[in-house]
């Protein structure tokens, strides 16, 4: 199928899913053009590691391309790519995880940021960041695939729950541990500090 | 109250989401303790934290956009090729069972041909 999209400007991107709903090719890929940079943001942050990114944004826009005529437009077209990217990531990683030779600390760091924007907002929150990607990185998957889906992006527990195939409560259980263990790797080095004072 | 603390420390990562409903009594303790308070402090800073990482990109090694968008083409290709194939074969089973059918037509008229030769008195 012909398409318009990526030759007359930018169009909104909910026209351009619903042409790719309709089967334009070209519709679809100027979806993957406009949205590969935040699915592999999102993908880095659920495995940790760049090679498995890389997988997980090839086979989440795979699946998304052969299940887009299911995607029924009552939910954001990034929220529906989420929850995608959240069940491609738990797939990698499961087949991964006996292999997993590449950490995070091998991925650069986060370049674009709109923080970087307002170099007020830098000043304050650099170091914080930075310390939470950190302890992000720190968490045991199954918690921080939780942390990232719901304390990152905004997904609710049943969103997320259906994608990662477990029960809302466990998905809720699961979230407040991987919390508490972040608060743990944040603060506790301060605690100690402070106790030692 | 340090054992109502500690009993209080295991819900906070619960009470610092506002769509969680909080019992009475952990919100009045809470209000009341300022311990509590502090670590209820630490949470929304850590969640206000959290949402702000929404914010950063990681940028994707060169040459990823293309490599995606040839896997979803050699993905719709295979499709295609696949669904070719399986019209193909539904043709083919169709022409076969067609030619089947037509045969054993065929074959049971002449069996009742010669069924009915054989019956008649000459």
């Amino acid at each position: 199928m012909a398409s318009d999209f990526g030759a007359t400007g930018p169009a909104d991107l909910a026209d351009v899913v619903a042409a790719a709903r309709e089967g334009d090719r070209g519709a679809f890929d100027e979806i993957v053009r406009r949205t590969y940079v935040d699915t592999y943001t999102l993908a880095v942050r659920l495995t940790a590691t760049e090679e498995d990114a890389r997988d997980v944004v090839q086979e989440a826009y795979l699946r998304a391309w052969k299940g887009i005529r299911r995607f029924r437009g009552d939910a954001q077209f990034s929220t529906w790519m989420y929850r995608i990217t959240a069940n491609t990531a738990a797939t990698v990683s499961s087949k991964r995880r006996r292999q997993r030779t590449v950490h995070i600390d091998d991925v650069a760091d986060p370049v674009e940021t709109e923080v970087a924007l307002h170099p007020e907002l830098a000043t304050e929150n650099t170091e914080l960041l930075g310390r939470l990607s950190a302890a992000l990185d720190e968490l045991p998957p199954r918690l921080r695939t939780l942390v990232v889906l719901k304390d990152v992006y905004g997904l609710s527990h049943e969103d997320i729950a259906e994608e990662l195939g477990i029960s809302v409560t466990a998905a809720k259980v699961r979230l407040h541990r991987g919390r508490k263990r972040m608060r743990d790797l944040l603060y506790e080095e301060d605690e100690s500090h402070a106790d030692a004072v | 109250m340090p054992t109502q603390c500690d009993e209080i420390a295991v819900l906070l990562p619960q009470v610092v989401d506002s769509s969680e409903p909080v019992a009475l009594p952990v919100q009045r303790h809470v209000e009341s303790c300022l311990r509590c308070q502090a670590e209820l402090a630490r949470y929304r800073r850590m969640l206000r934290g959290l949402q702000l990482l929404r914010t950063q990109y990681f940028e994707p090694t060169p040459g990823m956009l293309a490599a995606t968008l040839a896997s979803i083409t050699a993905a719709s290709e295979r499709r295609a090729v696949n669904s070719v194939l399986t019209k193909r074969r539904l043709a083919y089973a169709g022409a076969v069972a067609g030619a089947v059918a037509a045969a054993g037509t065929t074959t049971a008229a002449l069996l009742l041909a010669r069924a009915k030769r054989r019956t008649v008195p000459v």
